[in-house]
């Protein structure tokens, strides 16, 4: 079983590595490090925040990108194309695929995020911040943590649905999910019992991604606690198993055209 | 001893538009046997329900209704599939890899150690005709019939003791047809059970044991290939060819024996008769006409006829 998993989860490693999109993705990253380090110049005295507020959400916008479009076109492709009749047909579960193919994203995801994350601290030393340069890397293990929610979203879409719709209807989830704390603020104080339910219902289902936000508070030099760290760790296990027992759930019982 | 496919009752209805309301049967109620060690040919034409049925027996869709067992196990196991091949119909695989690649992954997926995995690819791509030069590039630059040999290897990998082909031949060269049918050959006589779907008649005929013939999703023949290509009715049909001699000097067969035809051929005549008691009277009148005989031949009913017969209409 961990076999199938690991062969599944290496080939798609490949395959996302062999994909050359992805390495335009990182060298854009760079290019916009390279322009903050230029917006920097401009910007006497607030070079190492300017450099880490746009370096690092940069880093989250396009891993976010990365991360839809490549769950959903890399496990909608192998449906489109039926290279799946020939895993499938191999002593091979639905789930095992499932999971390897998820766990081969992540890996990918930890490379590009490691990729930017290093562009962005090399950006901070040549600014002369060398404290900074080593205080982003618990904000850009929160990033890292929040795509790999972002995948598990997108797997789950294309489980069942078409790539585009896929991709929009994680897109939204993306966005919601950096709201939904908030709006469920909003509607306890509001005092409504429809909008507190409707809202209550959104905190619930879907990911609260207010926890991974933590770019503002690090342009600061602020970086998360260990015990933060662990928590929100510990949130995206839990999020993630449930989305992909929900996609494996779903898969095992869809007819593959 | 047990069979190696046993389907029972098999049914498919895919579900059509928008709220998947609109059914249409593919499969209607379909019951078939394949014994161990031989070549079972599945045959019907277009969208008869061939890769319906192979889809079901590999798990890769539902059925709708009924049953079926590979190798005595339930369908929906999974682990007997470390015991069977498969290639589908115009097989496709991961662009980014080279044909060793491919076969090496689908080893890992099987359990087997590095150092066999890399023995069985090249074997099995040397055994499928594909040229050497051709196994390190990725498969994105292969053509059609090449991603069909690649398919037809990467069925091999485990040394499967079942192989079910959707459509084997599809997309090969004459050459390369022949060298799949010596391969599917050699299957049998390694004693492995080969279940195909072909449309290609001739090949179904060269190779198979048995075969089924399928239509709109029902069964309408099924048995041994010789036993129904034996003309059906008691009077089989012979073909005598002459030469030496002209047809127009042989008139007197068809006026001896009723429904004999004589046809002029480059080198002589060729007499059709049915009934292996006016073969003599043949043989005389060529001889009085001064002819040579050639052969002596019984008419099988091809396999297409037989064919389209049984899938059409008419
Ligand atoms: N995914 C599908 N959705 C809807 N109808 C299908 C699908 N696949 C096959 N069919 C229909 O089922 C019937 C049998 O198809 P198929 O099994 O592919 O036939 P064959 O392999 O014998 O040519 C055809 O009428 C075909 O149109
Ligand atoms: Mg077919």
């Amino acid at each position: 079983m961990f076999r199938n998993i690991l062969a599944i989860a290496r080939n798609t490693f490949r395959e996302a590595v062999r994909d050359r999109v992805l390495y335009n993705l990182v060298v854009f990253v760079l290019l916009i490090t390279g322009c903050a380090v230029f917006l920097g110049d401009l910007t006497a005295g607030n070079e190492d925040r300017t450099v880490t507020n746009i370096g690092l959400s940069a880093m989250l916008l396009f891993g976010v990108f990365i991360s839809i479009f490549v769950g959903v076109s890399l496990v909608s492709k192998e449906i489109e194309k039926k290279t799946l009749y020939t895993i499938f047909s191999k002593p091979v579960g639905r789930g095992q695929f499932i999971v390897g193919k998820y766990l081969g994203l992540c890996l990918t995801l930890l490379v590009n995020v490691a990729v930017m994350g290093t562009g962005v601290s090399l950006a901070l030393f040549y600014v002369g911040s060398g404290s900074l340069a080593a205080s982003i890397w618990g904000t850009v293990t929160l990033i890292f943590l929040e795509l790999t929610i972002v995948t598990a979203v997108a797997i789950l879409f294309s489980s069942f649905s078409t790539p585009a719709l896929s991709a929009l209807l994680t897109f939204l989830v993306w966005i919601i999910g950096h709201f939904s704390a908030s709006l469920k603020d909003l509607a306890d104080g509001l005092g409504s019992a429809a909008a507190q339910w409707i809202f209550g219902f959104i905190y619930y289902v879907f990911p609260n991604l207010s926890h991974f936000e933590f770019v503002t508070l690090a342009a600061r030099g602020e970086s998360p606690s260990a015990g933060y760290l662990g928590g929100v760790f510990l949130y995206t296990l839990i999020f993630n198993t449930i989305l992909l027992a929900i996609t494996i759930v779903i898969f095992r019982r869809r007819n593959l055209k | 001893m047990k069979n190696v496919i046993e389907i029972r009752g098999l049914s498919k209805d895919y579900e059509k538009g928008f709220w998947k309301k609109k059914k249409i049967r593919a499969l209607d109620g379909l019951d078939l046997d394949v014994a161990p060690g031989q070549i079972y040919g599945f045959l019907g034409g277009n969208g008869a329900g061939k890769t319906t049925t192979i889809k079901i027996l590999m798990g890769l869709i539902f059925p709708s209704g009924g049953t079926a067992k590979i190798l005595g196990k339930d369908i929906s196991d999974v682990e007997v599939h470390s015991r069977i091949g498969y290639c589908p119909e115009n097989p496709y695989f991961y662009d980014y890899l080279k044909a060793t690649e491919l076969m090496d992954y689908f080893g890992q997926l099987f359990g087997l150690e590095a150092s066999k995995r890399k023995k069985v690819s090249e074997d099995l791509l040397a055994r499928v005709g594909l040229e050497e030069k051709d196994w390190t590039k990725q498969l994105r630059k292969f053509s059609k019939g090449m991603l069909q040999r690649v398919g037809i290897a990467q069925s091999l990998v485990n040394d499967p003791e079942l192989v079910v082909l959707d459509e084997p031949m599809s997309g090969l060269d004459p050459v390369g047809r022949r060298e799949i049918r010596e391969l599917i050959a050699g299957l049998r006589q390694a004693g492995k059970t080969v279940f195909m779907s072909s449309h290609i008649l001739s090949d179904i005929e060269a190779l198979c044991d048995n075969v089924a013939i399928l239509r709109s999703g029902t069964l309408v023949a099924t048995g041994r290939l010789e036993e129904l290509l034996a003309s059906e009715d008691g009077d089989r049909a012979f073909e005598i060819s002459a030469n030496g001699v002209k047809a127009a000097e042989l008139i007197s067969i068809p006026e001896a024996i009723s429904g004999a035809v004589v046809t002029e051929k480059p080198s002589g005549a060729s007499i059709q008769v049915f009934g292996d008691e006016n073969i003599g009277t043949v043989l005389t009148e060529i001889k009085k006409a001064g002819g040579n005989v050639v052969s002596v031949q019984p008419v099988r009913q091809s396999l297409e006829e037989l064919f389209v017969k049984e899938t059409t209409d008419s």
